[in-house]
């Protein structure tokens, strides 16, 4: 036990860069497959106990190589980092046995080895980003997260697939180097790069707003929401969704973006908002704004379109505005709401994604014209994605009407009432995307085109299944969601000046 | 192909040294410049220079595409393995120290395997980076 | 108020924030895509100087200890940069795998051409 109890941050990380490394080594499908399940499934084991440990104990930091922060690297799970740990490994155990019969039709056979490599390194980046109290490291792992990104998304069978990594590189890096650009900004300031130890430089002597900090603080804005895709900066997201493979799409859209999210959230009220009066500062004003019109702008153009997987993409981007919205209020209901909102959208949209994902194995097409009266013929997969619809617009009885009661009563707090009926609004541009797909899906007369699909495997039926019944059960039972979420909202909040 | 025969013989002259020279800057790391990044991307040179002068099928056969792509995945274990078996000693991930009895020697120990974990990755990915950009006009 | 003997003493700076723009620009403006990867080739590269110049002390050496130096340079940027390196080659190296495919693909790597061609299928 003495070597895996006390060690367990340092094997949340390591087991899945060692499986990454297997995978290369072995290079056989099945055998890539295999590792991938085994890793996938221990990791919400190793999260959880983690998380357990947090809440018993307060935060756990490790030390790699046994050297002392600020000079070593220091991995440090509080709540919130314990809260996205178990989020990300939990989707990933979750979504995986979907993986296998998708990626083997959607990937090709001399490819799959690799397909399950990159995903292996993919999780070790996102993993790594959440525990990691290092700023420089998380800089790494973001890269690590990302490169495997683009080739888990250049593996797309269409030719579209290629240009979409491409641009998503593109952007993905600018990101990137624009937040090392706020670290090394933060490093000359402080000299330091460990998170906790800047936050106590910087302190109270930077009360006068130093342009210096400010600056840091714009460029890990910028570089962090390109990342996870904040309203204008979310360029790369609708296409590298739609032409990437089915399962990455599920991947992606539960995990990546969530944990850009929960960087932003980490420097914001952990570092920045330590150090100086943030509030005052216009950030938390452009987030709201660029929020509210991400709620509208992406609903909006969801609406028009006619590609389920693109649709979907363009509805994640506006449930990030959501999320951000919550960073934005910066009050304790309101980013209760949007931490709570992460998991919620995680869940939902992982399910919505696996729809889709089983839809094309049936089918070959995800266009809405192709699915007229597909829901006669997968009941169960189409029930799956009705419950996770509902869960977009936040009917009561889901787990988004939680995140957006949150909302709601943190803009309520702030006495924003404007800001309660624009939530009520984008719901109901909400409730136009989503009834539009609904209503071609059940209540058309199904086509000939469909006549022989029928409900996938169980292997890809049953995480689909957990997903839309965590989307009810969340719904009523908040106490691992927004229970966690508010001692983690809390713990922030705790910290501010 | 014609290749010419001052570069072909030259080269296959200077290619021990250069990996002669590879293993000097691996390790004299410890006390100057150098390390198994530097290393590892000089060893690649000698394949790559190898297989400008002498043709890709020479090269091939002194390093194999499928032994250099293992390299790669290879040079991850050891490092990884290194700080796995700092955990297995009782000690952090990544610590050293008892790998041997006195906590110096073992950090220098320690940081000599891991060396040699990057210069098999570097060696590795660098070859095969530029094995996989000429095999696709082919 | 910023003078400019205040400028010319961080001129480095300035290099630095030269090539930051023009990297950045290439990026933005140029539609061919090993253009693109060179803009951000440039980009990473000003980041690189961004983190090694406040580092690097005039009449400073490396740091290993030795009686007959009292002066260092800090190692940890020069570190941190190493690493930043290695990143930046491997997304370039993935960058122009990518264009590669692409060319393969689609036959061009003007991005507005393809743009055109992916509209008409």
């Amino acid at each position: 036990m003495n070597a895996v109890w006390p060690h367990l941050p340092a094997w949340q990380v390591v087991i899945p860069l060692l499986g990454a490394a297997l995978v290369a080594f072995l290079r056989h499908s099945g055998a890539a497959f295999a590792v991938a399940l085994a890793v996938s499934w221990l990791m919400p084991l190793i999260a959880g106990a983690m998380l357990w440990q947090v809440l018993a104990t307060g935060p756990i930091s490790y030390h790699l190589g046994s050297w002392p922060p600020p000079w070593g690297i220091e991995y440090r799970v509080d709540v919130l980092s314990g809260f996205v740990l178990v989020l990300v490994s939990a989707v990933g155990a979750v979504v995986m046995p979907f993986a296998r019969r998708s990626v083997a039709f959607e990937v090709e056979d001399g490819q799959q080895a690799w397909f399950y490599c990159m995903y292996l390194l993919c999780l070790t980046g996102l993993l790594g980003i959440v525990i990691t109290g290092d700023a420089f490291n998380a800089f790494v792992f973001l890269e690590v997260s990302s490169l495997s990104t683009y080739v888990l998304v250049a593996l797309g069978r269409d030719r579209r697939a290629l240009l979409a990594a491409f641009q998503y590189l593109i952007l993905g890096t600018i990101g990137a180097t624009f937040y090392i650009i706020g670290v090394g900004l933060l490093y000359l300031l402080t000299g330091s790069l460990n998170m906790v130890d800047i936050a106590a430089r910087l302190g109270p002597e930077w009360a006068d707003h130093s342009r210096a900090i400010v600056a840091a603080l714009a460029f890990i804005t910028v570089g962090v929401s390109l990342k996870l895709a904040l309203f204008p900066l979310h360029a790369w997201l609708p296409n590298a969704y739609a032409y990437a493979p089915s399962w990455v799409t599920v991947f992606l859209s539960a995990t990546a973006t969530k944990v850009a999210i929960y960087l932003l959230v980490r420097y914001y009220f952990s570092i920045f908002g330590v150090a100086i009066e943030f509030r005052d500062l216009p950030e938390t004003e452009i987030i709201l704004v660029l929020s509210v019109a991400a709620m509208f702008v992406a609903s909006l153009i969801a609406v028009f379109q006619t590609d389920l997987k693109r649709m979907l993409a363009y509805s994640s981007v506006a449930q990030i505005g959501y999320i951000t919205l919550g960073i934005g209020l910066a009050n304790q209901a309101g980013l209760t709401g949007g931490l709570v909102h992460i998991v919620n959208h995680a869940l939902m949209k992982a399910a919505l994604f696996l729809a889709v994902g089983a839809i094309f194995f049936r089918v070959r097409s995800v266009r809405l014209p192709d699915l007229a009266g597909i829901g006669r013929r997968m009941p169960v997969t189409m029930t799956a994605f009705t419950i996770g619809c509902l869960g977009l617009v936040g009917t009561p009885g889901t787990s988004g009407f939680i995140s957006k009661w949150y909302l709601a009563l943190g803009a309520f707090d702030k006495g924003w009432w404007v800001l309660v009926f624009l939530i009520v609004g984008s719901s109901l541009i909400a409730l136009v995307y989503v009834g539009r797909v609904l209503e071609v899906v059940w209540l058309r007369e199904p086509s000939a085109a469909i006549a022989d699909a029928s409900d996938p495997p169980l292997s890809m039926l049953l995480p689909l299944v957990v997903l839309a019944a965590a989307t009810i059960y969340f719904g009523f039972d908040t106490g691992w969601t927004a229970g966690i979420a508010d001692i983690a909202a809390r713990d922030l909040l705790g910290g501010l000046r | 192909m014609n290749y010419d025969l001052v570069l072909r013989v030259g080269t296959k002259l200077i290619l021990p040294f250069i990996l002669l020279f590879a293993l000097y800057v691996q390790f004299h790391g410890d006390y100057g410049p150098g390390g198994g990044f530097q290393a590892g991307a000089i060893a690649a040179g000698m394949v790559i220079l190898l297989a400008v002068t002498c043709g890709l099928d020479l090269a091939h056969r002194i390093a194999p595409q499928s032994v250099v792509q293992r390299m790669v995945p290879l040079g991850v274990l050891v490092y990884a393995g290194t700080g796995v078996a700092g955990i297995l000693m009782g000690k952090n991930y990544l610590d050293y120290s008892p790998f041997s009895h006195n906590s110096a020697q073992g950090h220098e120990l320690g940081i000599l395997v891991v060396e040699a974990g990057v210069l098999i990755t570097v060696a590795g990915t660098m070859t095969s980076l530029f094995y996989a950009f000429v095999e696709r006009g082919r | 108020m910023p003078t400019l003997a205040d400028f010319i003493e961080h001129y480095h700076y300035a290099i630095t924030i030269f090539l930051m723009m023009t990297g950045l620009y290439i990026v933005v403006a140029r539609g061919n895509m090993v253009k693109k990867l060179v803009g951000l080739s440039i980009f990473q590269t000003s980041v690189y100087l961004l983190y090694v110049e406040p580092a690097k002390i005039i009449g400073g050496t490396a740091p290993i200890i030795d009686p007959a130096f009292t002066v260092y340079s800090n190692p940890l940027p020069h570190v941190l940069m190493l690493t930043a390196i290695v990143v930046g080659v491997a997304t370039i190296a993935l960058g122009l795998a990518l264009v590669v495919r692409i060319n393969e693909a689609y036959g061009t790597i003007e991005e507005d051409e393809i743009f055109d061609m992916d509209r008409d299928t």
